[in-house]
C-alpha cells in the first residue's frame, strides 16, 4: 500500500513539469498542423478558410522542392562522413603523448564554442571571400585564378562550414572512448601479431562503435535542421543550390508571408526527421545495446 | 625451441633504474616462477622479454638469437594478461582465432586448432558466447587457449591468477601446471604469490627491487636461502629470526628457523613463551607464542590435535640441524 500510495504521490508531483513540457511541445505542433490547413498568408487579411491538403500539395510540387530535399540530405551526410572520418583521427592524434596536449585540446574544441552565424561569416568573409579571402590569396600565390567557394560550390563550402563546426564535437567524443580502450587488450593484439591497422580495425574501431553512434544520432538532430550558416552565407543561392527544407520554410513564411504553406513545409520536415530517424535506428541503433 | 637468455638486461625509467643489470638463463620446456614483492620489477621484467617494453641496455635472446629488437609478435610468444585482455566484441571462438587470423592461417587449420584448444581446455561449449558472458575462470580459460593456438615457444603469464577466487585459483593452478607437463613448452609466471610460486614452478627466480635474489628450485630455496630475505619471503608460515646471543652461540648475526622445525612442549625447552593466538587448520595448528627474554613473537606448527590454549605457558626447542645461520648483511653461512 505504501509503495502505492508514494507511487501516486510521486506522479502527482512531477505531473506539473510533464504537463508544462507536453503543452510545450503540443500546442505549437498542433496549431502548426491546424494552420497548414488554412489557407493563410499575411499579405491577404482576410479570411482563412480551410482548403484541405492544398498547402502540402503546394509545398510539394514546388520545383524547389526536391532540390532542398536532396541538399538536405546531402548536408546531413557529408557532415556526418567527414567528422565521423576525421573525429576519429583527430581523437587517435590528440591520444598521443605530445607537449602542450592540454593547450592542444582546448584549441581543437574552441570552433564548438563559435556561434554558427559567427563562424559562417568568418568563413565567409576571412576564408572564402573571393578577393580579400585567405584562400583567394593562396591561389594568387600559386598563380591560379581564384576559386568563389559560395558562388561556384555553394552546399560543398556549407558542408565544410557546418564540418568545422561539429569536427571537435564527434573528436572529443571519441577521444574519450579511446582513453577507455584497455591498453592490455592492445597489448594483447600486439602479441597475437596484428599490425599497427589491425590493430586498429579489430580492437579499436569496434571499441568506438558506441561512441561514433552517439555521434550520429545527435549531429543527425542538429544537422536536419541547419539554418544559420545558409542564412548567413549564401542565402540558399545561387538560384536554390544551397536551399535545404528548414531554409525553404523560412522563405515561405517569411519572404513570401505564407503562414499556411510554411506550416506544411515544418509538418514535412517533422516528417522526414521521422524517416531519417527509424532509418538511423535501424542501421546503428543496435549498437546502443549493452 | 623456447630457451630465452637474459645477457646484462638493464630497464630504466627516466633516471630510475628499475632493474639494474641482470643475468638470467631459462631453459626449454622449463617452467619458471618470477617471484617478489609488489613493485619488485617481475611484471617490468616479464614485460621486456615479451617485447612490450624496451630494454634500455643488454640483451634477450631466444633460442640463441638476438631478439633484443624484435617486436612482440616476431619472438614466438605469448602471453596471458592479468585482466586476460580479451577482446568483448568477438566471440571466444573469434578470440581464440585472433592470433591465427593475423598470422595467415588457413580456415580449415584455424578451426582444428581451436577445436582441439576448446577441447582441452573445456571451452567447447562457450565457443560462441561473448566474454562478458563468461565467469571468471572461463575467461581466464579463453586466455590460455588464445595462447596455446600460436604454439608459441614460450608462454608469458603476468600474474593469471589473481582475479580468481581462492577455490578457482587452486583449480587452475592444478590446470595450468597439468597444461605445461601435456606441452612442455617453456612457461614464464609471474607472481606474488609464493605458494604458487612452491607448487608451480620447476625453477624459481626471486626478485627484489628488480635485483635476483636466488634462483633455484622449490626445495633448494627452501632448503637454503641465500639470504635473509630470501628465507623471510619462501615458507608459509615466515620463517622466525633471532638475534642476539642465541644467534652468537651460533657463531652468527640471525639465525632463522622455520614454524615447522620447532618443538613444543609444555614442559621443557629452549625458549618460554605465552601461548597467543592460535590458528587451526585442522591437519596442523599454527601457535604464535610471545617468547621472553626479548625474542619477540615467533610461530610453530604443531599437529592439528596438540592442546593449546591462549595464556598456556610452553617452551620452545629448534631443531640444531634445520638453523639457517646469516651473517650482518643478512648472506647465509
Amino acid at each position: 500500500m505504501a509503495t502505492q500510495h508514494s507511487r501516486a504521490a510521486a506522479r502527482l508531483m512531477i505531473s506539473p513539469a510533464v504537463i508544462l513540457l507536453f503543452l510545450w511541445m503540443a500546442v505549437p505542433l498542433g496549431m502548426t498542423i491546424y494552420f497548414s490547413f488554412l489557407n493563410y498568408n499575411l499579405l491577404i487579411p482576410s479570411a482563412h478558410n480551410f482548403i484541405g491538403l492544398q498547402n502540402y500539395d503546394f509545398f510539394v510540387t514546388d520545383p524547389a522542392f526536391v532540390t532542398a530535399l536532396v541538399n538536405t540530405l546531402v548536408l546531413v551526410l557529408g557532415v556526418l562522413v567527414i567528422t565521423t572520418v576525421g573525429g576519429v583521427l583527430m581523437a587517435l592524434l590528440l591520444d598521443r603523448p605530445m607537449w602542450g596536449q592540454g593547450i592542444v585540446r582546448i584549441l581543437v574544441i574552441a570552433p564548438f564554442f563559435v556561434m554558427p552565424t559567427v563562424s559562417a561569416l568568418v568563413w565567409k568573409n576571412m576564408f572564402m571571400n573571393p578577393v580579400n579571402g585567405i584562400f583567394a590569396w593562396v591561389f594568387h600565390l600559386l598563380g591560379i585564378q581564384p576559386f568563389d567557394f559560395l558562388a561556384q560550390a555553394p552546399l560543398f563550402s556549407i558542408i565544410m562550414i557546418v564540418s568545422w563546426e561539429w569536427l571537435p564535437f564527434a573528436a572529443l567524443i571519441l577521444l574519450t572512448a579511446l582513453q577507455s580502450l584497455d591498453s592490455e587488450q592492445i597489448e594483447a593484439a600486439e602479441m597475437d601479431g596484428a599490425s599497427a591497422f589491425s590493430r586498429f580495425i579489430y580492437i579499436t574501431v569496434p571499441h568506438l562503435t558506441r561512441s561514433i553512434t552517439v555521434v550520429i544520432l545527435i549531429q543527425t538532430i542538429f544537422l536536419l535542421s541547419i539554418f544559420a550558416e545558409i542564412y548567413v552565407t549564401t542565402n540558399g543561392g545561387p538560384g536554390n543550390a544551397s536551399t535545404n527544407i528548414p531554409f525553404m520554410i523560412y522563405s515561405q513564411s517569411l519572404l513570401q508571408f505564407d503562414v499556411g504553406g510554411g506550416s506544411a513545409g515544418g509538418i514535412i520536415a517533422v516528417i522526414l526527421a521521422n524517416i531519417v530517424a527509424i532509418f538511423l535506428m535501424r542501421m546503428i541503433g543496435k549498437n546502443l545495446e549493452a | 625451441m623456447g630457451k630465452i637468455s637474459l645477457k646484462q638486461v638493464v630497464k630504466k625509467f627516466g633516471e630510475v633504474e628499475v632493474i639494474p643489470p641482470l643475468d638470467l638463463e631459462i631453459e626449454d620446456g622449463e617452467f619458471v616462477v618470477f617471484v617478489g614483492p609488489s613493485g619488485c620489477g617481475k611484471s617490468t621484467l616479464l614485460r621486456l622479454i615479451a617485447g612490450l617494453e624496451d630494454v634500455s641496455d643488454g640483451r634477450i635472446e631466444i633460442d640463441g638469437k638476438d631478439a633484443t629488437d624484435l617486436a612482440p609478435a616476431e619472438r614466438r610468444l605469448a602471453m596471458v594478461f592479468q585482466s586476460y585482455a580479451l577482446y568483448p566484441h568477438m566471440t571466444v571462438r573469434k578470440n581464440i582465432a585472433f592470433p591465427l587470423k593475423m598470422a595467415g592461417v588457413d580456415h580449415a587449420e584455424q578451426e582444428r586448432r581451436i577445436a582441439s584448444a576448446a577441447k582441452a581446455l573445456n571451452l567447447t561449449d562457450y565457443l560462441d558466447r561473448r566474454p562478458g558472458q563468461l565467469s571468471g575462470g572461463q575467461r581466464q580459460r579463453v586466455a590460455i587457449g588464445r595462447a596455446i593456438v600460436r604454439e608459441p615457444a614460450a608462454f608469458l603469464f603476468d600474474e593469471p591468477l589473481s582475479n580468481l577466487d581462492a577455490a578457482l585459483r587452486v583449480g587452475m593452478r592444478l590446470e595450468i601446471t597439468e597444461l605445461h607437463h601435456r606441452l612442455a613448452t617453456t612457461m614464464i609466471y609471474v607472481t606474488h604469490d609464493q605458494v604458487e610460486a612452491m607448487t608451480m614452478a620447476d625453477k624459481i627466480v626471486v626478485l627484489r627491487a628488480g635485483v635476483v635474489e636466488q634462483v633455484g628450485s622449490p626445495l633448494e630455496l627452501y632448503r637454503t636461502p641465500q639470504n635473509l630475505f630470501v628465507a623471510g619471503f619462501i615458507g608459509s608460515p615466515k620463517m622466525n629470526f633471532v638475534t642476539g646471543k642465541d644467534a652468537a652461540a651460533h657463531d652468527a648475526h640471525t639465525i632463522g628457523v622455520r614454524p615447522e622445525h620447532v618443538k613444543l612442549s609444555k614442559d621443557t625447552g629452549h625458549w618460554a613463551g605465552t601461548v597467543g593466538v592460535s590458528e587451526h587448520l585442522g591437519s596442523d595448528t599454527f601457535v604464535h607464542v610471545e617468547t621472553e627474554g626479548g625474542l619477540g613473537l615467533m610461530t610453530v606448527r604443531v599437529d592439528g590435535e596438540m592442546d593449546v590454549h591462549h595464556g598456556d605457558r610452553v617452551f620452545l626447542t629448534p631443531e640444531e640441524d634445520k638453523i639457517h645461520r646469516f651473517d650482518e648483511k643478512g648472506q647465509r653461512l
